[in-house]
């Protein structure tokens, strides 16, 4: 007998079920995968027609990324001394020599200091502003929730001549701070949307117990409020993180050296000396590291985030 | 341990009035119980003199002094929810240590230990103190949180329904439980419940509320035998006391509308016949459900009774209690 369930799906619908979802990770990762490999092609197999999948693995892409190199002539090539390690090698092999580090490692450090600061800085704001939100009376709440979310609703970047030109007179432009500010602008709304409807969730009393038991307001909050939003902080943050750390638009414009991010600074890989499509490849895949770390650390958090703040009442 | 003062007390709700002019003294060392249905103001009383609500009007003072502009911490009370509110993220043992904990008090961790283990004895809960605090059964949970309040050492306990989802055994250990840490330490007690047993035997005061209103306040005998209406007199006793119109045994004083017989305030023997609808034999009880007429009424009679259902009796009031048309007790 195979009597008809609701909860148990056959073992064909597992199947139909299984294949769409392998095929739609295939569909979704493929550009992913390619640019990986790509990183570990040699130029000549990047741009080769048809497409190589198949190639012997180089490291060219990430040694180009990481140093500048000068092209010389084969006879002053011939009359150095043996190259002394493997990525002296590699760069000769292509008449080079390497007259020192690439941008690559400040830019993305920039980028770990204003993504991570801003990420920071949005939760902290955030949690403590939907906290208020949450469980004070709090005058024109519902007007002031719609102005915090009101600013999400154009592009960022259609005020970008403004601030612009504010960050000029400031003097925050090409600065941590400054971007790390503006990130938080942009993600202050998001955060404090999210953590209102988690904190939202957390039953008042636990909190009037604390009270009871004998702490403030703020000490209740401390050690009863933020351990059970845990769930929400984490995800809230990844979300915070994702969008600075893939900013492109205003990082273009209001940064260009001290303080610019990885994003505006890879496509500039593209232009020294041909189209060095593995190195771009080898920056991409360095670049996607720190949110796949970050996410994957937090990833049990963030599945519960999801469907908790999707199925609030 | 201190006295707690409630004068002329309301508070509203929006456009509910949880709470209207409730004044009511709860001497230093009393066990007062709080009786009422449902949104009769019961856990508004609680959450006022705790300092979880302010009132709109009246005042709570606390050893002779107005607790209004304390907070819950200055105010030196420990409360036991209906909903257990334990902390989920901490175990067994650091939801009884919080309070303890806590910067008022903050006592040394050697200290802590030792009231820790002593209240989770009295309360079978030392096998679960590592347990975390969502690991548990409603009864257990329930426990912890009168553990939270016992570990300390208030000027007031406030318990709402704290025996409420436990089992019939453990309610009546923790009812004797309680009793005894009254009595010992002479502390003050502010008790919300349903349960009459609990009212009738933990109590030295009960406190009556309808609608937001104190509409009684004495000794539980005092409450079951003289109580003010007919509102009061059906809340304690079990089974009910029987309402039935004023003159349904024959003569009744002038401006009586209702007569109350609590069951065992009807004498079987001689008087109106009444057919036996149905035997309840309890053990060391009898209950006799009537049909007198119109009217259903329980009685008792002794517990190896040969009354059988169908039969015919003939039943007198004895020591009734009497009642105008509005409710309001005249004789």
């Amino acid at each position: 007998m195979s009597a008809y369930s609701i909860t148990e799906p056959t073992l064909r619908a597992k199947w139909v079920a299984g294949s769409i979802v392998v095929l739609y990770a295939l569909i979704t990762l493929l550009p992913l995968v390619w640019i990986v490999l790509t990183g570990f092609k040699t130029p000549p197999d990047s741009i080769s027609y048809p497409p190589k999948v198949i190639f012997s693995p180089s490291m060219e892409g990430y040694v180009n990324l990481f140093t500048t190199r000068s092209r010389i002539a084969a006879d002053d090539l011939a009359a150095l001394p043996p190259p002394e390690t493997w990525y002296d090698q590699i760069v000769r092999d292509r008449d080079m020599v390497i007259v020192g580090p690439s941008k690559f490692g400040e830019r993305f450090l920039n980028s770990v200091i204003i993504g991570f600061g801003s990420t920071a800085l949005s939760i902290i704001l955030g949690t403590l502003a939907a906290y208020a939100f949450s469980r004070f009376r709090v005058p024109l709440k519902d007007d002031l929730l719609f102005f915090i979310l009101s600013t999400r609703m154009m592009p960022p970047i259609a005020v970008a001549i403004p601030i612009f030109l504010m960050y000029r007179s400031l003097g925050l432009s090409d600065t941590h701070l400054g971007m790390i500010l503006l990130y938080t602008g942009v993600n202050i709304s998001l955060a404090v949307w999210l953590l209102k409807g988690f904190i939202d969730e957390i039953p008042r009393e636990y909190e009037e117990a604390a009270l009871i038991d004998g702490y403030t307001r703020f000490q209740a909050f401390r050690k009863v409020v933020l351990p059970q939003a845990a769930t929400g902080i984490a995800s809230t943050a990844i979300f915070c993180l994702i969008f600075a750390w893939n900013e492109y638009a205003f990082a273009v414009l209001l940064t260009s050296g001290t303080a610019q991010t990885a994003p505006p600074f890879i496509p500039t890989i593209i232009g020294v000396g041909g189209q060095d499509w593995p190195a771009v490849g080898a920056g991409v895949t360095l670049f996607l590291l720190p949110v796949m770390i970050f996410t994957i650390l937090l990833r049990k958090h963030l599945l519960r985030g999801i469907t908790f703040g999707a199925v609030r009442k | 341990m201190a006295e707690v003062r409630l004068s002329n007390l309301s508070k509203s709700f929006g456009a509910t009035k949880a709470l209207s002019d409730v004044t009511m003294t709860i001497p230093d060392g009393a066990f007062v119980v709080l009786l009422g249905p449902t949104g009769a103001g019961k856990t508004t009383t609680l959450r006022l003199i705790a300092g979880l609500d302010r009132p709109d009007a009246g005042d709570v003072q606390i050893a002779g002094a107005s607790v209004l502009g304390d907070t819950p911490a200055q105010r030196d009370v420990a409360m036991v929810f209906q909903q257990y509110s334990l902390y989920p993220h901490m175990s067994v043992r650091d939801n009884l240590a919080f309070p303890l904990r806590s910067p008022v008090l903050n006592l040394p961790e050697a200290e802590i230990d030792r009231q820790i283990n002593a209240v989770a004895g009295v309360l079978r809960i030392s096998h679960k103190l590592d347990n975390k605090a969502t690991q548990l059964s409603g009864g257990e949970m329930q426990r912890v949180s009168i553990g939270r309040a016992l570990v300390r050492n208030p000027r007031i306990y406030l318990m709402d329904e704290p025996l409420s989802s436990l089992d019939a055994k453990l309610r009546a250990e923790l009812r004797i439980e309680l009793k005894r840490i009254h009595a010992e330490m002479g502390a003050t007690f502010l008790y919300v419940t349903h349960d009459q047993i609990e009212a009738m035997t933990m109590a030295t005061h009960v406190g009556v509320l309808d609608a937001g209103r104190l509409v009684q306040f004495g000794t539980p005998r005092d409450i079951y035998d003289n109580p003010h209406n007919i509102y009061v007199a059906t809340r304690l006793g079990q089974p009910r006391i029987n309402i039935l119109p004023a003159t349904a045994f024959g003569q009744a004083p002038q401006t009586a509308a209702h007569i109350g017989l609590r069951p065992e305030h009807i004498a079987v023997g001689d008087g109106q016949a009444a057919t036996i609808r149905r035997v309840e034999r309890l053990g060391d009880q009898t209950r006799l459900h009537l049909v007198m007429g119109s009217h259903d009424l329980i009685t008792l009679t002794d517990a190896h009774t040969s009354h059988s259902a169908g039969e015919t009796v003939h039943i007198r009031p004895a020591n009734p209690l009497w009642f105008d048309a509005a409710g309001q007790r005249i004789a």
